[in-house]
């Protein structure tokens, strides 16, 4: 073992599916999941004499993105072939960018640690994707599925700006989170809407130039880009101090058996010979397409949580957490206005009940069972007293469970808070008197055991009294 | 009748001298009663009696167009819902295409009559109709010569009066060469005047499908069906089409002519050179004004097409790939195998030719010096242009360095036969329209005038060439044996 301190250099290239109806060049629908080869057009099954159309929807989008990282757009862009030979291309090339990609240099900003820092972004262009090659179930043969061909991606690189697998995994949910803030993909990493592939190298902590990389392909999920270039890190460290080379290559992670390997060196790479499309003219992009595009860009996730701090006083985790997407922040902010209650009880809620509940459910925000509106009822209800927040959380329950409102529960149930001073005095007497030893307890200083008088209480009002109110009566009484 | 002209029949089938259905009939008794020049690769006999029924049905409605009931051959590169669609190939012998073609769309909608497929040079890389799977097609001036190509097929059908017209593609002289070699009229258009969605690539950047026809008002009346922005060919110009018939009967006075002194050297042959002169004395006569001009980079354009046409072909036809349709070849015994067999056994000799010198071109460490020289250089021969139709408003010159060569003849040296589109791959470079039309024989075989006109001038075009076919009589010489 030498004492080499190692420095680890990352760059991604995110491939993400650009939400559009329709594909790129084609009518063809883009929607996940349907009977394979029922969404390929003659377009998409490269059918003699079929011309590409480029779809406008997705160059908006491109250019929504550009615009969101703060990035050159291409006044001129250009479309290429990349020509190679696969059963799922059926053209035997695919159009994408190569010398005038549509998005030039832009960044992101992510944070770890507690420290923020700057990702720059190369590059993003636009591109078909291909369709799939089904191995299983074919008894030797492979099935093609061209439904997936022919769908918008966005293929962003970035600068090899990340130093470590967090960093990038940040980056990586950084990026995640715009996309769909900008609603240009749904960022299902399951359907394969975004896709990871990482560039790794290591060199010595101040060494310059940079280490020969390895392409590790097929990473996606944020778990899996950790682990596999953490991997990746230490096999090029052993290779290297063994006395070995790394060698430019691209490697495949299995995340089966947790391990990237070789699934093509330089030399096998092919040469794409990329050449400009005749079939389609160059992408002019105007000044008044891109004020237009950017007129109708969202409030970006930074500052939205800006805005969330000083508008809802909320503290940095929680504003973190309201803002993770466009939806759980919109969900919120309708909460508030809906409620018309203090700020902070909602996010209380939200980061609590509602994201709880979720999580255990394994649904996202969009999916919840109880709506803004009926979240809302509920909160009006504790902020104006007329139930408990103990018994505010049976109430959820059956709000989760059913399709009530609140105030229909607490009707119901009969929930509502005893606001009878009265009735509660005469509850609170009963109780003294039936527990003498917590009332010894109590007043020979042992203050816990208010607690127990306090439980009975409410367990004689069924959790109608205001506990606030019980404890002060109690101690009242019993100091008396 | 079958001498008669599209401008001709419409009159006579409005005037219920014959029905479209007659017409039909008689034409594919032609076609098979001449197969052994192997003009079509398909004829659709009943497909051509129910389009004809229909015209007919149409014609006496009164809702009718100068092409409803005229029956065409279709070269069999467009994509015809239906029938077999072969591009001449083996690739494509079993094709049966699932959709049509733009043109064929719009020649449908105007009610003609398609007769068939017609032969052609495989993938339209041929210049003598040689290339194709299905064997050559004949000169019908001399049944031992070609036809030219690639369109070679689509101009033995019109000069042998087994189509009234014919569509033809045009990448670097397919349609001009082929209509000078059998003495009909032929006129490549403007890149982007007709859509080439549904018409198999072979140079997306230089392909542009055309008419072929007896006489240059049939070719106004043929484009103006088949022109066109179409949504779906990117490439397609977004530009009205003017009416082509108008201004055909304008007069010459003043136009002015430019010959480049690069067409004229010595190595147009004497006889070819006196029988262009003549025909422009023709045109002095009619009162044009004739210059000499001079674009030094015409020499440039063999070299540089091919460059970038087999570049584009070698994407292009990478979709051939025994997957999803075409040839594939019997018990591959892997993906490769696939690949490799299914191609190699399905191509023919010059598009693997062709596929190869576009891959060596695009490829890594060549790109610069062939592909982007190539650019620059047919940016230059626009140019060129540009600046003489500046000058001039139609510059003329040969189509071919000789007529009609042998079948045979050349197809052992590829130079010499990509050698004989000289004088029309710089109009496709540029992009420009360009019109071939008969001025005149050498030894009993057809000899064409080139006409090249500024961008989207197709209606000057076909006014200069109507104007000598009223003077002259070239244009109407019909090869023994087909009378």
């Amino acid at each position: 073992m030498s004492n080499t301190q190692w420095e680890t250099v990352i760059g991604l290239e995110i491939h993400t599916q650009l939400a559009t109806k329709s594909k790129i060049f084609s009518g063809a629908s883009t929607a996940y999941g349907a009977e394979p080869n029922t969404q390929a057009c003659a377009v998409d099954l490269g059918l003699p004499g079929v011309l590409p159309v480029l779809n406008e929807q997705a160059v908006r989008m491109a250019v929504t993105f550009g615009l969101a990282i703060d990035a050159h757009i291409a006044p001129h862009s250009i479309f290429a072939r990349k020509n190679y030979f696969y059963p799922d291309l059926p053209k035997g090339y695919q159009i994408s960018q190569m010398d005038l990609p549509i998005v030039g240099n832009g960044h992101l900003d992510i944070e770890v640690d507690g420290e923020t820092k700057r990702i720059g972004i190369t590059r993003a262009h636009l591109e078909e994707d291909a369709g799939k090659s089904l191995h299983e179930s074919f008894h030797g043969m492979t099935g093609i599925d061209l439904n997936r061909a022919g769908t918008p991606l966005l293929e962003i690189v970035s600068e090899p700006d990340m130093r470590s697998a967090k960093e990038a995994v940040a980056y990586m949910r950084k990026l995640h989170e715009l996309v769909r803030y900008l609603e240009i993909c749904d960022g299902n990493m399951q359907e394969g809407s975004f896709r990871c592939d990482a560039n790794v190298s290591v060199r010595p902590i101040g060494q310059a130039e940079f280490g020969t990389r390895a392409e590790i392909k097929n990473i996606n999920s944020f778990k899996f880009v950790e682990k596999a270039i953490n991997h990746e890190i230490e096999r090029q460290i052993e290779v290297i101090e063994n006395g070995g080379k790394v060698v430019q290559e691209t490697r495949l992670y299995d995340a089966n058996k947790d391990e990237t390997r070789s699934m093509r060196s330089k030399e096998e790479a092919n040469d794409y010979r990329y050449f400009p499309d005749p079939d389609l003219l160059p992408v002019v992009i105007s000044d008044e397409f891109k004020a237009q595009v950017k007129a109708t860009l969202p409030e970006l996730p930074h500052a939205k949580k800006q805005r969330f701090i000083e508008q809802y006083g909320q503290d940095d985790e929680s504003a973190s957490t309201l803002t993770s997407s466009r939806e759980l922040a919109d969900f919120y902010e309708a909460v508030v206005k809906n409620s018309g209650v203090e700020a902070k009880l909602a996010s209380n809620w939200m980061t609590g009940d509602v994201l709880g509940a979720l999580n255990k459910a394994g649904l996202e925000i969009s999916q919840s069972p109880v709506n803004a509106a009926r979240l809302a009822g509920l909160l009006k209800r504790i902020a104006d007293n007329t139930i408990s927040g103990r018994t505010a959380k049976q109430v959820f329950d059956k709000l989760w469970n059913g399709t009530a409102t609140a105030d229909e529960i607490i009707e119901q149930e009969g929930l509502k808070q005893i606001t009878d001073t009265g009735a509660i005095e005469a509850i609170v007497d009963k109780v003294i008197a039936a527990n003498p030893v917590p009332v010894e307890q109590y007043l020979s200083g042992k203050d816990k055991a208010l607690m127990a008088l306090v439980g009975q209480v409410m367990k004689e009002s069924q959790g109608k009294a205001n506990p606030g109110e019980v404890n002060k009566m109690l101690i009242e009484k019993l100091k008396n | 009748m079958y001498n008669l002209t599209i401008a001709e029949l419409a009159k006579g089938l409005r005037a219920g001298e014959f029905s479209s259905v007659e017409l039909t009939q008689t034409y594919l008794q032609r076609i098979h009663q001449h197969s052994e020049l192997n003009a079509y690769v398909t004829v659709t006999d009943e497909l051509a009696l129910q389009q004809a029924k229909a015209a007919d049905a149409r014609l006496a409605s009164g809702d009718a167009s100068l092409l409803t009931g005229i029956p065409i051959a279709q070269k069999d590169i467009f994509c015809t819902l239906g029938v077999k669609t072969t591009c001449g190939s083996k690739m494509l012998d079993n094709f049966i295409a699932p959709y049509n073609a733009t043109v064929v769309d719009k020649l449908n909608q105007a009610g003609a009559v398609m007769l068939g497929k017609v032969n052609m040079d495989e993938f339209a890389m041929g210049s003598s109709n040689e290339t194709s799977y299905y064997g050559a097609t004949k000169n019908p001036w001399n049944t031992n010569t070609v036809p030219g190509g690639s369109s070679g097929g689509s101009a033995t059908a019109v000069a042998a009066r087994l189509a009234v017209c014919a569509t033809g593609t045009d990448t670097g002289g397919s349609i001009r060469q082929p209509a000078a070699l059998c003495g009909i009229t032929g006129l490549k258009p403007t890149y982007g005047r007709v859509s080439r969605y549904g018409m198999i690539a072979y140079a997306s950047s230089l392909d542009q499908g055309g008419p072929m026809t007896r006489s240059a008002e049939d070719a106004a009346i043929l484009l103006q069906a088949m022109a066109g922005f179409d949504e779906k060919d990117s490439t397609s110009v977004d530009q009205p089409v003017p009416d082509y018939l108008a201004d055909l009967n304008k007069p010459l006075t003043g136009l002015k002519i430019g010959l480049p002194k690069e067409f004229f050297t010595a190595d147009l042959n004497s006889d070819m050179a006196a029988t262009l002169d003549a025909a422009i004395n023709h045109y002095r006569q009619l009162g044009a004004e004739v210059k000499e001009i001079s674009m030094p980079t015409l020499k440039m354009a063999i070299p540089a097409y091919y460059v970038i046409a087999p570049a584009e072909c070698s994407a292009n036809l990478s979709r051939f790939d025994g997957v999803r349709f075409g040839y594939r070849c019997e018990n591959p015994a892997d993906l490769a195998d696939l690949y490799t067999r299914s191609r190699g056994e399905a191509f023919g000799k010059e598009v693997k030719r062709r596929i190869l010198m576009g891959t060596y071109a695009l490829s890594a460490g060549y790109y610069d010096a062939y592909y982007i020289k190539a650019q620059k250089v047919r940016r230059l021969i626009s140019d060129d242009f540009k600046n003489a139709l500046a000058e001039v408003d139609v510059i003329m010159g040969p189509v071919t360095p000789t007529p009609a060569f042998g079948i045979g003849e050349k197809l052992a040296n590829p130079i010499e036969m990509y050698l004989s589109d000289i004088y029309t791959i710089a109009i496709n470079l540029a992009g420009l329209p360009a019109i071939s039309i008969p001025a005149g024989f050498i030894n009993g075989l057809p000899v064409g005038l080139q006409i090249i006109g500024n961008y989207f001038d197709e209606a000057r075009l076909l006014n200069v060439a109507h104007q000598y076919q009223q003077a002259t009589d070239w244009h109407t010489h019909t090869p023994k044996g087909f009378e």
